[in-house]
């Protein structure tokens, strides 16, 4: 591996009763003695850590992300053990405290500023997902498929490997011999002249004396013993029993309850609350008025669940108040065609002349595109567990950004961070909907009118009601084919463009694209979901490239490995997911085949969807055959596990996701009415992945674009009819409409 | 007050105005393993057995199962140092991701097995297509719930 960073510091130091540490300071100025108070014991003075080493032989990796069924905490470990040649038996992990060294900002900015050695497209995707973070500084977000990319390569890999060298230095002074003869396996450290070996926990107190090292050599992927295989996950044995610890499940001494009704309207207030009735209710402590919302705090949620549903709230009246989801729609089209007509349209790519290439195209093909608004829905409802007291401020959630949260509530309640703790518990699903703030915000002005803690909860309703959604879009597409059928002009105008950057990029070899956006004004809060822009634009994408492909009459797989020639890794990935899906092999009537592909968070991913639409139109998703180019997968289980994750997430929201707005509020209210994927439902999924030898690519998120895509080209594959609008459910697919082929 | 009984203990709630199951074991008898999802049985991830059978615990009135034998997730292992076949196929087959269905999924799961050992694959689809699964674990699911009923068969053949 090249140099990874000029800036990095590596420190080291000693706990009482001797275990090392080691950190790694990114940033000049990195306060050592306050991490230690967080994470060592008997406020020993250490600097930022990523790895402690116990005299009884165990290290704990400090992994500062949170873990919401990516596996990450295991994952992170392993990258820091193998460099370590550490034994895996004895491995732990601690996750990071809240707090300023263990944010993303060192990381980032490390191989930002630094000789960074990451591929060119991912500077885009630290652009758009880090921006805020490097500005800030307050900022510990899981997301962005990014944990392994990010962390792992530039903090736990690299620490881990500093000890392992620090360790043999350690011995080879001990026993007077060169460095160069000493061999580390599984946590010790042996000299096989002289039959001499000691454990890593035996060698730490001495280590900790040994200059750091200021660039620890890193192991090549073909070196990796640990890396690359798929260790138990350390947080599965209590997702079995019951006793993992949720957010939702946190108790503390004398906590009460709460729920909260906020305004259904985006943007209303409450304009009265008669709270003079249900006071008396059992078990209701307070009636909280909170503005734009309001919260019953009680003995318990069921008891304030009650009183909140039998108070009576009057809302204000917004401008708001008269929208619905078709005039949201046609806003869009009149905002872009007013943006087109002025000359308002922003760029995002613009290459070649692309009114020539139209002139000069024999055949040109447009389609409308439209996209609904998505919500989260994670299993685990929205809440947050707070208390306010002495100057202090104690929290208890499962956030994607505990940092981040320590940062707002420290503003809000005009605190020192200090004074705000995060004790940040497993999360019951993130998806983007838990690196947001506002239900904890929620909670703490809740728990500043209280002399005791409360846990406050929403009901499924107010998840779905009150979620930040992914954009609800309509995008215009048109391309001009030559006589052979080749492309030579793409135009595509989009709406709203939020991050990672490159994601209305196309990766096929277009000579003359233009590609355009406005960001009409929207009162629908929006918030990062799943793969983000790529949830949208991977859909548009490869819907359009598989038109053109049937316009050109060409197979839609060899149409897209013609115009990617150029790059080596689609080839392999296009390759694999055609053998593995058998796609040129014969299907029932009314079944078809289809496939998408795209690059996004640093792995290629191919899908290819069989599906079967019946005669009442029900389209049924057999099987899905997923092939990832993931760089080197780190835990080949666990990237299997989230392709299938996104698979299914992106599968739901293609297949009946769907929220509307009607008078200004959301339509839908719990999963009766925003359906959700279930085990009836689930394809069959096979996932191949390719070890192409690049860096580890993400994981998270980078298989949910596809499924949509993949499903609505096998849709006209079976029956020819083209899914322009999501989700597929609008559309009407019955045999009576089928054109006749 | 209504006497529940959970997990072979004895638990005096309240549970006035309809209570459900569901809160007077998260919040007054401390077990959190079960879990609120949805509060309208959608979603199964509130799952506990009355009685043996499966039951959406955040639509049963806790009064309704007074002196009932109620088990949680809590409950199902043999003993402390045991898990339940179930769980061990959990784990051997590393299904859960965020976790927080797999308290649901597991009690639905169980009492599949109970009542036919030797589910097949429409079966299982038919028993657990009431528990949701945001993280889309269910090829997963189903290869514990295939994992376990071989252990079951395994061990029924000694």
């Amino acid at each position: 591996m090249k140099k990874w960073t000029r800036r990095a510091f590596i420190g080291a130091g000693v706990l009482a009763g001797g275990t090392l540490v080691i950190g790694i300071a990114i940033r000049p100025g990195n306060r050592a003695s306050k991490v230690a108070g967080l994470i060592g014991k008997e406020g020993e003075t250490v600097m930022n850590i990523w790895l402690k080493i116990a005299p009884d032989n165990t290290v704990t990796a400090i992994i500062p992300h949170a873990e919401m069924g990516q596996g990450v905490h295991t994952a992170l470990a392993m990258m820091l053990a193998d460099e370590m040649d550490a034994d895996w038996s004895k491995v732990k992990f601690q996750e990071a405290p809240a707090a300023k060294e263990y944010a993303n900002y060192a990381v980032a900015k490390g191989f930002i500023a630094g000789n960074a050695d990451f591929p060119k497209f991912l500077e885009g995707t630290i652009d758009g997902i880090f921006l805020t973070a490097v500005k800030s500084m307050n900022f510990q977000i899981t997301g962005g498929s990014a944990s392994v990319r990010f962390t792992g390569q530039y903090a736990m890999r690299i620490a881990g490997a500093a000890a392992k060298s620090m360790l043999i230095q350690a011995a080879a002074d001990t026993w007077n011999v060169a460095p160069e003869e000493l061999r580390v396996d599984k946590s010790i450290i042996n000299h096989p002249s002289s039959k001499r070996s000691a454990t890593f926990g035996e060698l730490a107190e001495a280590a900790a004396k040994v200059k750091e090292p200021k660039q620890p050599e890193l192991k090549s992927q073909d070196e990796f013993t640990i890396m690359g295989t798929s260790k138990p996950r350390f947080d599965i044995p209590a997702k079995v029993t019951g006793e993992a610890k949720f957010g939702i499940d946190a108790v503390v001494p004398g906590m009460k309850y709460a729920t909260i009704k906020a305004a259904p309207v985006f943007g209303s207030k409450v304009k009265s609350v008669d709270t003079t009735i249900s006071i008396s209710q059992s078990g209701v402590k307070k009636i909280l008025n909170m503005g734009n919302a309001v919260a019953v705090v009680a003995d318990g949620y069921w008891q304030s669940k009650m009183a909140l549903d039998t108070l009576s709230i009057e809302f204000e009246t917004t401008e708001n108040d008269q929208i619905n989801q078709e005039d949201i729609f046609a806003g869009y089209r009149k905002a872009m065609d007013t943006a087109l007509s002025e000359g308002d349209l922003e760029k995002h790519l613009k290459s070649g002349d692309v009114k020539e290439a139209f002139e000069n195209a024999v055949n040109v093909i447009e389609a409308e595109y439209q996209l609904p608004f998505l919500a989260h829905a994670t299993m685990e409802p929205m809440n947050c567990t707070a208390w306010v007291h002495e100057g202090k401020c104690e929290l208890w959630c499962g956030s994607q950004n505990p940092l981040g949260v320590r940062a707002e509530i420290a503003e809000l309640l005009e605190m020192d961070l200090e004074n705000v703790t995060v004790h940040n518990q497993l999360l019951g699903g993130g998806f983007g909907r838990r690196s947001e703030t506002d239900v904890i915000k929620q909670a703490v002005l809740i728990a500043r009118e209280l002399d005791f803690p409360v846990k406050l909860i929403w009901s499924r309703e107010e998840d779905t009601q009150h979620d930040v959604y992914r954009e609800a879009t309509i995008s215009r597409m048109k391309a001009g084919l030559d006589e052979s059928g080749q492309p030579i002009a793409y135009d595509h105008q989009f709406i709203f463009k939020h991050h990672p950057p490159e994601a209305a990029d196309i990766p096929y070899d277009i000579p003359n694209q233009l590609i355009q956006y406005s960001s009409p004004k929207s009162f629908v809060p929006w918030g990062n979901w799943r793969s983000v822009d790529h949830s949208t634009h991977g859909f548009l994408t490869e819907s359009f490239i598989d038109e053109m492909a049937h316009a050109a009459k060409q197979d839609p797989l060899s149409y897209r490995r013609n115009l990617t020639k150029n790059d080596a890794r689609f080839q392999k990935v296009l390759d694999l997911v055609q053998e593995k899906s058998n796609w040129a092999s014969p299907l029932p009537a009314n079944w078809g085949r289809g496939i998408a592909i795209a690059q996004s968070f640093g792995s290629i991913v191919a899908e290819v969807a069989e599906v079967e639409v019946n005669v009442e139109g029900k389209v049924k998703v057999h099987r899905v055959v997923c092939a990832v180019d993931a760089g080197f997968a780190i835990h080949p289980d666990g990237f299997i596990a989230q392709m299938e994750s996104g698979i299914i997430y992106g599968l739901a929201a293609a297949m009946t996701g769907e929220i509307t707005i009607e008078n200004g509020a959301v339509v839908q209210g719990n999963f009766h009415d925003y359906p959700v994927t279930r085990m009836e439902d689930a394809p069959k999924i096979e996932t191949y992945i390719l070890n192409s030898g690049n860096p580890p690519g993400g994981a998270g998120e980078p298989s949910t674009p596809l499924i949509a895509p993949a499903v609505t080209n096998a849709i006209f594959n079976a029956i020819g009819i083209r899914v322009r609008q999501l989700p597929i459910s609008k559309n009407d697919l019955r045999l009576s409409i089928r054109p006749t082929t | 007050m209504v006497n529940l009984i959970v997990n072979g203990a004895d638990f005096k709630v309240e549970a006035e105005n309809g209570m459900p199951l569901l809160w007077a074991i998260r919040e007054q008898c401390g077990l959190t393993g079960t879990k609120f999802g949805c509060g309208i049985a959608q979603c199964g991830a509130c799952t506990v057995h009355v009685d043996g059978r499966p039951v959406r615990s955040c639509i049963t009135p806790a009064s309704s199962v007074e002196g009932k034998q109620i088990t949680t997730i809590e409950g199902i292992a043999p003993d402390k140092d045991t898990l339940h076949i179930v769980q061990q196929a959990w784990i051997e087959e590393q299904t859960p991701q965020c976790g927080y269905c797999q308290s649901g999924q597991i009690m639905s799961a169980v009492a599949l097995l109970n009542e036919n050992p030797t589910p097949t694959d429409a079966e299982i689809d038919q028993a657990m297509s009431g528990n949701i699964c945001r993280c889309g674990m269910y090829c997963r699911i189903k290869s514990a719930i295939k994992n376990a009923s071989q252990t079951i068969q395994s061990a029924s053949t000694l």
